[in-house]
């Protein structure tokens, strides 16, 4: 026990660059990616038939590959096709993109649900497309996509440890270096576990909060 | 910039691809396997009597939910050998998959159980069935049926899952892709087809799914 205290104590600084570096690609790709999701969202419900269909391939593209083919992918081509990016952006690419398409679902959903006659009603009174997206069916729609939106950002933050795979240095690839130093395998790995669990309770509190909060 | 298409390296290893993909869908369709059982247990253990078993229960699934996958499989095979169980990869990672897809249907299954209406269940009692008996003929069909496309959708979610094997060098479909990769870097052909690939393998079991839906009328 003391000397995992004091390997502990030692890796200190490495633990915690590890969850900046983590807690930095989920906050950044759940920004992009919602401002994403809202526009594929909103086109996948009121766009063009050509946009809806592009924007469906590209949603049923991204939902159907898996997360780490998505890191993969946008580390090795990127460069190849003269994209200059390095692996955290190229991973934070592929993040974002993932976490657009899944919410571009969501707030698909979301906007469908709010009853027709909301949307009769605005017009009626004169409002105009724009007014009534603002003042009527997006809030009651985001109000709907919040419990699934906190619920990707859990997806997210648990998606970044997949960045280790292409020398991302987030929290999972800075233990697996500790452990290749030390070799007390399930006492770093139990760190990192306590850590993420941590962060996540932590988001799914905060999501909690906020729905109390919007509740109507 | 230059970069020309050029598919033949990727459709030399083609049949590579293919036995990759096959072993995810094995590996996948073991987790569910295991992993629905030990959901069913955790549903009915959630809603039982126990207030014990209900805290576990919940415990089980909060920790599993929240936890990133891959630290789960790099703790089955690097971590547990430390405490003298030695699985192979193919094992520690089918392991910890339906450890982690146990969790995601022990929900799935609970919002079954309390979709099951409660006067079949008095009706089997009152027939003649056992609790055993009611529980396994009457209240798992009804239920298995009505979260038939949640547990769809987990299945869909765990064959993406398996490209996380290759971490720990299970030669799946991701893994071949990488080799691909590395030996000819055609970056962009081989990524190409193996996203296809696992998109068309995912569209075909939501295919097949809807089919079964259709076949058999919710209850």
């Amino acid at each position: 026990m003391d000397r995992f205290l004091a390997q502990l104590w030692m890796a200190r600084d490495a633990i915690a660059g590890g969850v900046l570096i983590s807690m930095e690609a989920a906050l950044t790709a759940i920004v992009i990616g919602s401002l994403l999701g809202l526009v594929i969202g909103l086109l996948l419900v009121y766009g063009h038939v050509v946009l809806r269909v592009l924007c469906r391939i590209y949603v049923d593209i991204i939902r159907g590959t898996p997360v780490l083919v998505l890191i993969l992918a946008a580390f090795y081509i990127t460069p190849a096709v003269g994209l200059q990016m390095d692996a955290f952006q190229a991973g934070l690419l592929a993040l974002s993109l993932f976490c657009g398409a899944h919410l571009g679902e969501i707030v698909r959903g979301a906007v469908q649900s709010v009853p027709h006659g909301q949307t009769e009603a605005g017009r009626s009174i004169g409002l105009t497309f724009p007014q009534i997206l603002a003042y009527v069916v997006l809030p009651q729609a985001l109000r709907q996509a919040l419990p699934p939106w906190v619920n990707t950002g859990v997806e997210l933050v648990k998606a970044s440890t997949l960045l280790s795979v292409i020398g991302v240095g987030e929290l999972l690839l800075k233990t697996q270096e500790i452990v290749g130093r030390n070799f007390m395998t399930l006492e770093f790995y139990a760190v990192a576990g306590v850590l993420y669990l941590l962060i996540n309770l932590g988001i799914e509190t905060l999501g909690r909060n906020l729905e109390a909060r919007v509740r109507p | 910039m230059g970069y020309t298409l050029n598919f033949a390296v990727v459709w030399a290893d083609f049949h590579n691809l293919l036995w990759g993909l096959g072993l995810g869908l094995v590996l996948a369709v073991f987790a569910v396997a295991i992993g629905s059982g030990i959901g069913l247990i955790a549903a009915f253990a959630s809603v039982g009597p126990s207030r014990a078993g209900r805290i576990i229960v919940r415990l089980y699934v909060s920790i599993m939910r929240n936890l990133p996958i891959l630290v789960i499989v790099l703790v089955a095979y690097f971590g547990l050998p430390q405490i003298g169980i030695r699985l192979n990869k193919f094992e520690s990672f089918v392991g910890s998959l339906a450890l982690y897809s146990g969790a995601y249907l022990a929900e799935v299954f609970r919002a079954g159980l309390m979709g099951v209406p409660r006067g079949v269940v008095e009706a089997a009692r009152a027939i003649g069935l056992t609790r055993l008996q009611t529980s396994l003929s009457v209240v798992v069909p009804i239920m298995l049926r009505n979260v038939l496309p949640a547990l769809g959708s987990t299945f869909i979610g765990l064959f993406k899952d398996t490209s996380l094997a290759a971490a720990i060098a299970v030669p799946e479909l991701t893994y071949q892709a990488r080799k691909i990769n590395v030996e000819s870097f055609r970056v962009v052909e081989t990524w190409t087809v193996t996203s296809a690939l696992y998109v068309g393998t995912c569209l075909i079991i939501a295919a097949a799914l809807r089919r079964l839906e259709r076949r058999y009328p919710k209850f």
